[in-house]
């Protein structure tokens, strides 16, 4: 499976999301710069975090005009597994591609430390290989993670199950049910604050990371090769 | 040319914690009387005259980019501004 991480100015998670495919999951992946003009050769887009484009504006407001995001919404029609963390959950949202809004923490603070997550829905292409209702451990680090939608779209989140992650115990950023991460309709399109990709080894402190990127490859598999 | 002034601030159905803060700060320093403060952002473009009608062009501009409509609502106003 070939992953794309796209690569904007300000992006500073795209490294560990390289190193986390290629050492860790040990799948092909390339670093995609913002102007690119197809993400045609790439079976899944990696949303790095970071503060693209200094967070100008709001966070991921002028990162959505940038040229690859026409191929990002592409490969999110085709049924692609687009996956954003952090900073790439806030580009998605301003993109439209998830439901929502990002507020300033509830503290006004950076937040930057481990977080446990509860899965509430194992029933997608990300998170497969967890099981329903278990907690696992991912760090979290931004200022601006507080979800925010109105109640008729917290209503739909909810019927369709595109909740998928939720903070355990401790709400750290005032977000809206706990909610950590969530999924579009479709079910191919996941924005989550926590990073994944900064768990992927247990010398990093938890690699409970590891299983959303193996359950994307198994999917992908399954999708593309087993029954090809 | 347009001078146009515009303002974005959290919808009142959103909570504002950074105006929260300020309330409190400022209640702290015993001004009772400070009953909510929202904290927003003030933006100035110079747009020059054309075809379209300065208001839509505004209204787009706000729409898609200066202002997040899941959150924020804005306001503007619109001054001609005299030539040097």
């Amino acid at each position: 499976m070939k992953f794309a991480v796209i690569v904007f100015p300000g992006s500073n998670c795209d490294v560990d999301m390289f190193h986390a495919i290629k050492d860790e999951l040990g799948e092909q992946v390339e670093y995609v710069w913002h102007d690119a003009e197809s993400l045609e050769e790439f079976d899944g887009i990696l949303l790095p975090g970071g503060f693209s484009y200094g967070d100008y504006l709001r966070t991921g407001a002028i990162a959505r005009f940038s040229n690859v995001m026409k191929e990002v919404v592409k490969a999110a029609e085709a049924g692609k597994p687009v996956l954003g963390v952090c900073n790439g959950f806030q580009i998605l949202l301003e993109a439209g591609l998830l439901p929502g809004a990002m507020k300033r923490n509830e503290s006004l603070s950076f937040i930057c430390k481990q977080s446990e997550l509860k899965v509430e829905n194992n029933q997608t292409m990300f998170t497969s290989e967890y099981d329903k209702g278990q907690t696992i451990t991912i760090p979290i680090a931004h200022g601006e993670g507080n979800y925010y939608c109105d109640q008729e779209t917290l209503a739909t989140l909810k019927a369709n199950n595109q909740i998928v992650f939720t903070y355990y115990r401790e709400n750290p950023n005032g977000s809206l049910e706990n909610i950590a991460g969530i999924v579009s309709e479709k079910g191919n399109v996941l924005g989550m604050m926590p990073h994944p990709e900064r768990a992927v080894d247990d010398l990093l402190g938890s690699s409970n990371g590891l299983k959303m990127f193996q359950s994307i490859v198994k999917n992908w598999r399954e999708a593309y090769v087993v029954k090809a | 040319m347009y001078k146009v002034k515009v303002f974005v601030t959290l919808r009142e159905s959103v909570l504002d914690p950074q105006g929260a803060a300020v309330k409190h700060s400022l209640q702290s320093l015993n001004y009772r009387e400070v009953a909510d403060v929202r904290i927003g952002k003030y933006m100035e473009l110079a747009i020059e005259k054309s075809d379209r009608d300065i208001n839509e062009v505004v209204n787009e501009i706000c729409n898609s980019l200066l202002a997040n409509p899941v959150i924020e609502d804005y306001r503007y106003e619109v001054e001609e501004s005299v030539s040097q």
